[in-house]
């Protein structure tokens, strides 16, 4: 193996919070200090050779502006370290690990803490351009009559504010809701609500058995100062069953949709952080590795169908290193939604898709559900946007290295049309 | 012409800078040299004047740090004090009458007669950094302002406010001393050199003081708010023991409507103060704050990482000290449920440390890491253990975590009870395992017993002692022998409080004798604050070793479950953390029960003299009263022996040892004083 070969050393990330109808109990960077400071005190290396910090966020508070530096500086790292933050919506954590990736792989970097974070809870409530533009008539008015005339304009439509979380989660090109491009892809692939509950149930299960079984130890316990600690995903329904689920309605086409509150994503807060390093660091400081990042691939379409993107985003990994669906030990397809999930795997089962749309000669086939998201997703443990490529990645890591496994793939759709996706492969110190 | 303590520079402007630079010295101190030579500098620009005098400190540690305490220790009667008083008096008051602008320029500490050189100027600006205080902090040596300060003050920042900052000498903070207006404005060092340039350049119109203030200094007011002061003074200090606060509330009430009169008044009740019991022993408790400062040099070790084990009461506050003293700290425990109430205990710490600071809380507990995997044990340059006191459970933590640390890393323990020798014998290095004993509360307990094993490396000690000094701790080096010093000198006083409630003496008498005497507080409320359970382990281990019967009420208690405040219920019911005390208790000869309980701790004091707990006799009253709180104005137990003469006391233990039996047999100590 390569000096220049890419690895994944170590990481760690906070518990993910959902987000229960008021700001959640912690800052965006109060969660990445947190997962960050354990998972520094690991490290056997000296943290001044850090080159850089690279964090994925997407919806970072006003005062957290290039949140990574924010971090970097919190977790006590020192001034000469840069730090920059890195944003593609759903996949901003993905992209932070890929940025690292080609920084070390170029060798222009050795040792990079990459990794993401988001506060949905905390998503800014925003003024409305008639308030905005009324605030600045009124800044203006200089003499009390004209302020008086000015406060007389006020109307209520002023106060009506702009949710950004909402906002975030639309299509800004087509205005569709993220839920209802999941309800395009349904209705592509007759995708039924039964089996989108059922990938619901699964998710829950999964998570739940992997609790129980200690396989979530990348998990650090965040304290608020307050006396409480949280140490597990709280979005987690034990109870969940196709029965309660049938109850939910659906969410974004109301009444005739299969999109449920249920089979998406939770609205969650949370970070995941990495220690990526080269085979030279590895070597040099005898690094331990979990293991090594081989390819990456972004790719676009159609922002209506954007829950698609990881069958336009993993394909090309796929023929460049000649790959069978069987050659992959585990799957990662980050869960925005059930249906879409079930989209990318009908995608690749479907001959005049994969042709027409993926440039296929043959369709790749079908990605064994035992095999895919062994350990619950977005769905059951929720998905704080700018965390889950990181997230993802680092379980993904984590579950190769726990069973001695080969390869593993990881990807993401992405609001507004994009998919992105990561291959990872074991190592051994000894490689490097 | 040339000065020792002074340079003066003119600029452009015309501006005079006088910047004071007192040679052989870190501090700035205003010496009788000092303020000699700035008379004569007034006097000589007086000659030329210039267009204003700034007043400027060429020190790193601060402007000014107060008079020359040095000095006081000198005068010994009413004449020399008064001279030394107007002295100071005439140099600012020159200052105040010079025609032209003055100005201050404060960064870092402004106290005392600094501050009231401060106040004689026509402006005052301040850097806002966390370093800079001003302060009016006399009444802690026993005597109030001397150099027009009383006066000053209040004028500028009207007498609530003033009074306020005068009776508690607390120091002040760049915001509240503005909002007072003791300081006329408040910016960012980059512009200090500006902001004072535009006051002697601008000459802004002077705040004048509030309606309020106003009304308050009125004569007719003036003794109904005096009679609430005293009051307030009164939960505080004693008239008899502290006399200086109720002096500068007779100087306020009687003189302030004619301040040229207040001036001259404050000067002789300065004067009085100064030679007197209480600012005596102040004064020389503040020279024993200096030694135990002293002991420790911050040089000889600077950690970075400090891992402390075990999040209980003790340790959470140690970790949550050090954090707030800018270390990086781990904090371990198994259990993250413990580790959630450490994590908020050091939160509350630092919201009360920092107040709105929201940044120097935000870092200080980013400063704190939660490690229940004792992942910081290979990054400590220093382990504080503070589990709970089990030998083997201790032993088997050390030989787990030895091979772990970093070369040259202190091991230390915060046991208060298990003799470090024993611990030790488990290490490969025995020698990296010193004692560092911390009192509870830790934020506010002044004193950390370093605890010299047999094995202990003496460059061991002297980091530890040097680490009391880097977390802002008065270190004193201790024996390890049973209790140390603090906890054996406390001890038998205890017990025979206890004893007494086993006569059937009312606990509430009991206290009241204690504070008689001066105590901060009394020792049946602290044996229930500390809680019965501590104080009978710990009894217990020191009986065995020093031969002292434990009284029958305190298994008594321990059988009943009544462990005092934690319980809700111990000699005193608890109450809303308060112990409620019965108002008609009564005893007849309170005197009786201050002398048992006071020579039996006098009795135990001679005796760690004797066996050379600590090096000396300072040493002995410094750790005391920093340890235990004794009463500060009786310049510790040993002090206070000698100043009532040897022999009188002597004779008095003897009556207790006739009357009570063999525990107040007199110490051979005894001997070694004079």
């Amino acid at each position: 193996m390569k000096p220049r070969d890419v690895f994944i050393v170590d990481g760690s990330r906070s518990p993910f919070l959902k987000a229960r109808g008021k700001q959640g109990p912690f800052s965006a960077s109060d969660l990445a200090v947190a997962c960050g400071k354990p998972l520094l005190l690991r490290q056997k290396f000296s943290l001044d050779l850090i080159d850089e910090v690279i964090i994925g966020s997407v919806m970072p508070a006003a005062h957290e502006t290039n949140i990574a530096r924010v971090i970097a500086l919190r977790l006590g790292l020192a001034e000469h370290i840069p730090a920059w933050t890195v944003q593609r919506n759903c996949a901003s954590g993905l992209q932070a690990l890929d940025c690292a990736y080609h920084n070390i792989h170029s060798g222009k970097a050795q040792l990079i803490l990459a990794g993401g974070v988001d506060t949905m809870s905390r998503a800014p409530v925003m003024l409305n351009d008639l308030m905005v533009n009324w605030m600045g008539r009124m800044m203006a008015a200089k003499s009390l009559p004209q302020k008086l005339q000015t406060v007389a304009q006020l109307r209520p439509a002023y106060f009506k504010p702009i949710i950004a979380l909402l906002c975030g989660l639309s299509d800004p090109i087509y205005g569709l809701s993220m839920g209802q491009t999941a309800e395009n892809i349904a209705y592509r692939f007759g995708i039924s609500r039964e089996q989108m509950d059922a990938f619901a149930v699964a998710s829950h299960q999964r998570l739940m058995d992997a609790q129980d079984n200690g396989r979530l130890d990348e998990i650090e316990p965040i304290y608020d100062g307050k006396g409480h600690y949280y140490d597990h995903d709280d979005g987690l329904r034990r109870d969940s069953s196709m029965p309660n689920l049938a109850k939910l309605k659906p969410y974004f086409d109301k009444k005739y949709g299969k999109v449920t509150a249920a089979n998406s994503a939770q609205i969650t807060d949370g970070a995941a952080l990495l220690v990526l390093a080269s085979g030279a660091a590895v070597k040099k400081y005898d690094l331990p590795v979990l293991a090594r990042i081989s390819d990456s691939q972004w790719a676009g379409l159609d922002p209506r169908e954007m829950g698609l993107g990881p069958a336009y985003a993993m394909a090309p990994i796929m023929q460049r290193k000649k790959l069978k669906i069987e050659d992959i030990d585990f799957w990662e397809i980050n869960e925005a939604f059930a249906g879409q999930v079930l989209g990318c795997i009908e995608a690749w089962k479907d001959e005049s898709y994969c042709r027409e749309f993926l440039g296929l000669k043959a369709p790749l086939g079908e990605i064994p559900h035992d095999k895919l998201n062994v350990d619950g997703g977005g769905i059951s443990l929720g998905h704080p946007v700018g965390a889950s490529g990181a997230r993802i990645v680092l379980h993904l890591a984590k579950t190769l290295h726990r069973n001695n496994a080969g390869r593993g793939m990881a990807s993401l759709c992405i609001g507004g049309g994009q998919g992105g996706a990561m291959l990872i492969e074991a190592a051994t110190e000894a490689e490097a | 012409m040339d000065y020792q303590h002074w340079k003066i520079e003119r600029d452009n402007d015309d501006i005079c800078w006088l910047h004071l630079d007192v040679a052989d010295s870190s501090t700035n101190v205003l010496s009788a040299a000092v303020l000699d030579e700035l008379s004569e500098i007034l006097n000589e620009q007086a000659q030329s004047l210039p267009r204003g005098i700034v007043f400027v400190s060429n020190k790193k540690s601060g402007f000014i740090a107060g008079a020359d305490i040095n000095e006081f220790t000198r005068v010994d009667n009413y004449d020399d004090a008064i001279a030394m008083i107007n002295r100071g008096h005439e140099v600012m008051d020159k200052i105040e009458s010079l025609p032209c602008v003055t100005v201050a320029m404060i960064k870092g500490f402004c106290l005392g007669g600094g501050m009231e050189l401060a106040l004689a100027c026509r402006y005052r600006v301040m850097c806002d950094d966390r370093a800079t205080r001003v302060g009016l902090p006399e009444v802690k040596l026993g005597i109030h302002p001397g150099y027009g300060g009383t006066v000053r003050s209040i004028l500028k920042a009207g007498p609530m406010a003033a009074m306020n900052a005068m009776l508690t000498g607390r120091l002040l903070q760049g915001r509240a001393a503005k909002r007072m207006g003791l300081v006329d404005d408040l910016v960012p060092e980059r512009q200090l050199l500006s902001a004072a340039r535009y006051f002697v350049l601008k000459r802004p119109h002077q705040r004048p003081l509030a309606l309020k203030d106003r009304i308050m200094n009125h004569r007719l007011l003036r003794p109904i708010v005096a009679k609430q002061m005293r009051k307030q003074v009164a939960k505080k200090a004693r008239k008899e023991h502290y006399p200086a606060p109720y002096k500068l509330i007779d100087l306020w009430q009687k003189y302030m409507d004619r301040p040229r009169l207040m001036l001259k008044k404050e000067a002789e009740s300065v004067a009085e103060l100064v030679t007197d019991y209480t600012a005596r022993n102040l004064v020389r408790v503040f020279f024993l704050q200096e030694k135990l400062k002293s002991q420790g040099n911050k040089k000889d070790f600077q950690p970075q990482h400090i891992h402390v084990i075990g999040g209980g009461i003790m340790g959470g506050d140690i970790a949550a000290w050090c954090a707030l003293r800018g270390f990086r700290v781990t904090v371990q425990d198994r259990e993250p449920k413990v580790l959630a109430a450490t994590m908020k205990r050091s939160m509350d710490m630092f919201k009360k440390k920092f107040k709105k600071d929201k940044a120097a809380i935000r870092d200080a507990m980013d400063r704190l890491i939660a490690d229940h995997k004792g992942l910081g044990v290979p990054h400590a340059d220093l382990i504080i253990e503070a589990i709970f006191e089990d030998k083997d459970v201790k032993q088997s933590l050390y030989k787990n975590i030895e091979p772990q640390m970093k070369d040259g890393a202190i091991l230390a323990t915060n046991t208060s009870s298990i003799p470090l020798e024993e611990l030790a014998s488990c290490l490969q290095n025995p020698g990296r395992l010193v004692g560092i004993h911390f009192f509870n509360p830790v934020a506010l307990m002044p004193l950390v017993e370093i605890v010299r094993g047999d094995n202990t490396d003496d460059a061991v000690i002297k980091q530890a002692l040097a680490f009391g000094r880097q977390i802002d701790k008065l270190p004193l080096a201790v024996k390890s022998s049973p209790g140390f010093l603090v906890n054996r000198i406390l001890m038998p006083y205890l017990l025979e409080a206890v004893e007494m409630v086993g006569e059937n003496i009312p606990p509430e008498m009991i206290d009241k004798a204690a504070l008689n005497f001066g105590m901060p507080m009394g020792p049946i409320e602290l044996a229930d604050t500390v809680g019965l359970d501590v104080c009978h382990s710990v009894a217990h281990i020191l009986s065995e070793a020093m031969d002292i019967e434990l009284p029958k009420k305190m298994d008594f208690m321990m059988e009943q479950k009544k462990l005092g405040k934690k319980s809700g219920e111990g000699f005193y019911k608890w109450q809303k953390g308060k112990p409620v005390k019965n108002k008609d208790a009564h005893y007849g000869n309170l005197k009786e029960l201050e002398d048992r309980l006071i020579f039996r701790l006098l009795n135990e004091a001679t005796a760690c003299l004797r066996e050379q707990v600590v090096d000396d006799k300072e040493l002995v009253d410094a750790g005391i009263i920093f340890g235990t709180g004794f009463a500060p104005f009786r310049g510790g137990p040993l002090h206070h022996i000698e100043s009532e003469g040897v022999q009188l006391m002597l004779d008095r233990l003897n009556q207790l040892h006739q009357t009570y039996g063999d525990r107040f047999q007199p110490d051979s100590g005894w001997q070694q004083l004079s």
